[in-house]
């Protein structure tokens, strides 16, 4: 872990406009996500507005939640985050998918 | 004055104030990960009861409660920036519209809350239970889903007003140097704040020996050649607690309000 | 409050800014803002919160071992011997749930982790002195509440510890109170582990990399990355419990289409990883244990520090091996079954380790050496077991059977219990700067370790033979074995009532022992402090040159 060599980084603080940027992508986005699913895609419907959340989420914590100008440290915590999801809803479909 | 920056860093860490505040997040998203375990294998086994479940909910309020969230996260990161900018003004501004943003997603949710229960669903009614049991699951999902949520977004809502009173009493950075502690070590020093570009911009007494205590009360605080504004950590964190929020209502909206 | 910007989220030092004089006396005697219980109650200084914790866990270990003594006097005899059946339930429930809940997953890690974790990593205390101590008071709440819902509502919970859907929903009995109590106890043991995750990565002394920890900070830190990630989720599933129960929303109610076993998983999420909650730091403290006991080495430090971070990762994945006969899916039953023969292979590696470790040691058989033998040959009876069980076709055979409560004694007394004492007795004169007396100390571990096997032992072949557990009532073939069993309790309830004995009456009577390194061959940094150690644990934050085992070192030789 590479924690002792990066103390404190003050990075330079950003603009304004870069978070009304990241706004307004984000209302696109949910118009995007609200519009396809008057779209009727069937099965692949909830796939879409997954994959949209999921977008949704990433700028939040890239852009939002300053991600961007953090370190590997962080970057590997919101990866065990994922893994810890993936691993606990994943592996449960082994049981009821096959039930 | 490097040295006594140095002690500085290792009396208020704020890396690890923000690993501790990550880790949290963690929690956070395992505690709602449980439900989204069983909303996901809910809705996989009852795939069309959700569905029909799902069309009794008001896209359009949901909608907007989305907007509403989304804008909130925007002026909480408006008012760290602000902070960044050392603008307290504009910084308190951005978080009162923060938490007036989460208030008008509390209200839009007692109302939505309580058409439901006009109409008679909510858990365990005999309207709900005379219809097929995804729709029951849907609403119970529904009901504990959005509910933990909104407990969450009033423990936001509390935790910002405390920033806001925080930002607004207080200088931006507040730094002691105690007798036993750090102040040994600027014995016989005088101190001074040099600007980025190297100016000396206030110059103090020698510190000797009958001095018990140093306050030091500004705006910024110097490290490393760089301005570095000490007291937004508690800010910053707490703007990560209102945005994971955000992230987590990213995801209820369109698995409750758009799968019809 | 003096300083308002220093809230909890910063260091010690901020905190105890006011203290000149710290060096010069060790923790007890330190004059602090607060005098008598309050200089306890309040105080954030990591030894006084973890003898806290001390204090309170052996206190909940006394009553669990009360209620489970009660237990093994009931099934002397089949039919009713000295309770009804309803009782009985109440009174093997409660064992389970303040032995799990109060006693095993605070364990070493909230207790002498907090005492030691700061000093083994070169630190003046943990990184959240004020969340550390306000998880000491959450777990007292919690503590409170799990004896509260004894007495109050309607009657003591009766649906073991696990709180299995559905009759947990129907039940009525207290089990929101319950199921209420450890969620808060939950939260005391995030916070623990948020704290502990914390100080290791920020608060290391310089030079102190992390292969340089000593292996119980690796075994804790891995703990405390369980704690962080699965705890919120028996959290979340103990909430639906209590919502379930006010409002029956239906998820896990299978007359309104939820699916109970859906329940089972969540528990089991959390709660197999909590097994390596409970595990993990034992096996940490032996690894140090050991190393000072046999005046050697460590052998192959790098795997037994990996292997408590493989042991983390894969027992997170293998939870569904408690359901082989729930009705899971075959493919379940199967995928599983697999992953949890991969976990035994860092178990492996450490009893190899450590046996390697002995192997040309100079074995002193002190007491705490002696726990440590104990407990890696108990450890390696659980685990033989746990690898049979968890073998599909054994498990439909033994599953609920006696066969598993044996196991998992093995494992969790056997293991984390004798770990625990062990680690008692080996950092009893750091923690309070008097050694114990030696002789009965030693009758104690013999009558422990001698009433522990024979109170154990027959449970495997009643489980064996069929014997079901949570029974109140069995045939009477079973009941020479049972007798073997209580008979066995006896010995071992004797063995650890002299240690407590002989532990608490040393506090007032034992031999001073002021010496840095009362052992003579400690390596890690806390036997280089006073004993007990001031308030601050370091006078200067010492630089590290190399790893506490490192064998070419001078001072190792």
């Amino acid at each position: 872990m590479s924690d002792h060599e990066h103390e404190e980084h003050a990075h330079e603080p950003a603009g304004y406009g870069i978070y009304f940027l990241t706004w307004f992508s984000l209302l696109v986005l949910t118009a995007i996500t609200v519009t396809a699913a008057g779209m009727h895609f069937g099965s692949l419907s909830v796939v879409v507005a997954l994959f949209i959340a999921l977008v949704k989420a990433s700028i939040v914590l890239w852009l939002f939640m300053h991600l961007k100008y953090e370190d590997t440290l962080f970057h590997r915590l919101v990866w065990i985050m994922i893994l810890a999801m993936v691993i606990f809803i994943g592996m449960t479909f082994t049981d009821t998918l096959f039930r | 004055m490097s040295g006594h920056s140095i002690a500085l860093t290792a009396h208020k860490d704020y890396r690890g104030s923000k690993i501790g505040i990550w880790l949290f997040l963690i929690t956070e998203i395992t505690l709602f990960g449980g439900m989204f375990l069983l909303y996901s294998i809910y809705r996989s086994e009852y795939a069309q009861d959700f569905h029909h479940a799902a069309a009794e909910l008001n896209t359009l309020v949901g909608t907007i409660n989305t907007l509403i969230l989304l804008t909130s996260s925007l002026t909480m990161a408006l008012s760290i920036a602000a902070v960044h900018h050392g603008n307290r003004k504009l910084s308190l501004w951005m978080l009162a519209i923060t938490v007036l943003c989460g208030a008008g997603f509390m209200v839009n949710k007692y109302f939505e809350w309580g058409a439901k229960f006009h109409h008679g669903i909510y858990p365990g009614s005999e309207y709900l239970l005379a219809h097929p049991k995804g729709e029951v699951l849907f609403y119970g999902l529904y009901f504990v889903m959005t509910g933990i949520h909104g407990i969450h977004v009033l423990v936001g809502m509390v935790l910002l007003t405390v920033m806001f009173l925080k930002v607004m009493k207080q200088p931006n950075a507040k730094v002691s140097f105690v007798a036993g502690h750090g102040l040994g070590e600027i014995e016989g020093c005088r101190m001074a704040f040099v600007d980025a570009g190297g100016k000396v911009v206030w110059k103090g007494d020698e510190v000797d020996g009958s001095i018990e205590r140093i306050d030091v009360k500004t705006k910024y605080w110097p490290v490393k050649k760089r301005f570095h504004v000490a007291d937004f950590n508690q800010l910053e964190n707490s703007g990560l607690y209102w945005h994971i929020v955000d992230i987590i209502w990213i995801f209820l909206f369109p698995l409750f309000y758009l799968i019809t | 409050m003096s300083d308002h910007a220093a809230s909890a989220s910063h260091g010690a030092a901020v905190r105890h800014g006011t203290v000149p004089n710290a060096a010069d006396v060790d923790f007890y005697h330190f004059k602090g803002r607060w005098s008598g219980i309050f200089a306890w109650i309040f105080s954030t200084d990591h030894k006084r919160i973890g003898l806290m914790y001390l204090v309170l866990m052996l206190t909940f270990f006394t009553v669990g071992m009360t209620l489970g003594f009660v237990i093994r006097l009931e099934l002397m005899a089949p039919g009713k011997t000295i309770m009804d059946a309803q009782t009985y339930n109440a009174v093997f429930t409660l064992h389970g749930v303040i032995m799990v809940f109060l006693f095993v997953v605070p364990g070493l890690s909230a207790s002498l982790g907090n005492f030691l974790l700061p000093i083994m990593i070169g630190a003046k205390d943990v990184q959240f002195p004020r969340i550390n101590l306000f998880s000491w008071w959450l777990f007292l709440t919690g503590g409170l509440m799990a004896v509260t819902a004894l007495f109050t509502g309607g009657g003591p919970p009766d649906t073991g510890w696990t709180f299995y859907a559905p009759y947990s929903i129907r039940t009525g009995t207290n089990v929101t109170l319950a199921a209420a109590a450890v969620f808060v106890l939950g939260f005391s043991s995030i916070l623990t582990g948020l704290n502990f995750l914390t100080t290791v990565h920020r608060m290391r002394a310089p030079g102190m990399s992390f292969f340089r920890l000593p292996l119980f900070v690796w075994a804790l830190y891995s703990t405390a990355w369980l704690q962080v990630v699965a705890t919120p989720v028996v959290g979340i599933t103990l909430v639906l419990i209590m919502v379930e129960r006010s409002f029956g929303i239906g998820v896990f109610d299978p007359v309104k289409g939820g699916d109970p076993i859906l329940y089972q998983h969540l528990f089991w999420i959390y709660s197999h990883p909590a097994v390596y909650i409970m595990i993990l730091p034992g096996l940490g403290a032996i690894s140090d244990m050991l190393a000072v006991h046999a005046r050697r080495t460590i052998f192959g430090y790098g795997f037994i520090a990996m292997s408590s971070v493989a042991i983390a990762l894969f027992g997170s994945i293998v939870w569904a091996h408690h359901m082989f006969i729930s009705g899971q899916s075959l493919v379940a039953n199967f995928v599983f079954s697999l992953l949890t023969m991969i976990v035994a292979i860092p178990s492996a590696i450490k009893v190899f380790n450590w046996v390697a470790t002995l192997y040309k040691g100079s074995i002193q058989l002190e007491t705490p050496m002696l726990y440590t033998l104990a407990f890696i040959f108990l450890f390696m009876i659980g685990g033989f077991s746990g690898m049979m069980i968890g073998v599909l076709s054994v498990d439909v055979h033994v599953h609920d059977t006696y066969f598993i409560v044996a196991h998992f004694h093995y494992i969790i007394f056997g293991g984390l219990g004798f770990a625990f004492f062990g680690a008692l007795h080996h950092w009893y004169p750091k923690m309070f700067g008097r050694m114990y007396h030696q002789v009965p100390s030693k009758i104690a571990w013999f009558l422990t370790f001698v009433g522990f096997n024979v109170l154990y032992m027959p449970m495997f072949i009643m489980g064996w033979e069929g014997m079901p557990r949570r029974y109140y009532d069995y045939l009477p073939e079973y009941q020479k074995w049972h007798v073997v069993s209580t008979i066995g309790s006896w010995i071992m309830i004797s063995g650890i009532l002299l240690m407590f004995w002989n532990l608490l009456r040393s506090l007032k009577t034992g031999k001073p022992c002021r010496e840095l390194d009362p052992w003579g061959g400690g390596r890690t940094l806390e036997w280089t402090v006073p004993s007990p150690p001031p308030l601050e644990n370091f006078d200067k934050i010492p630089t590290v040159t190399h790893g506490p085992y490192d064998p070419d070192v001078p001072e190792h030789k």
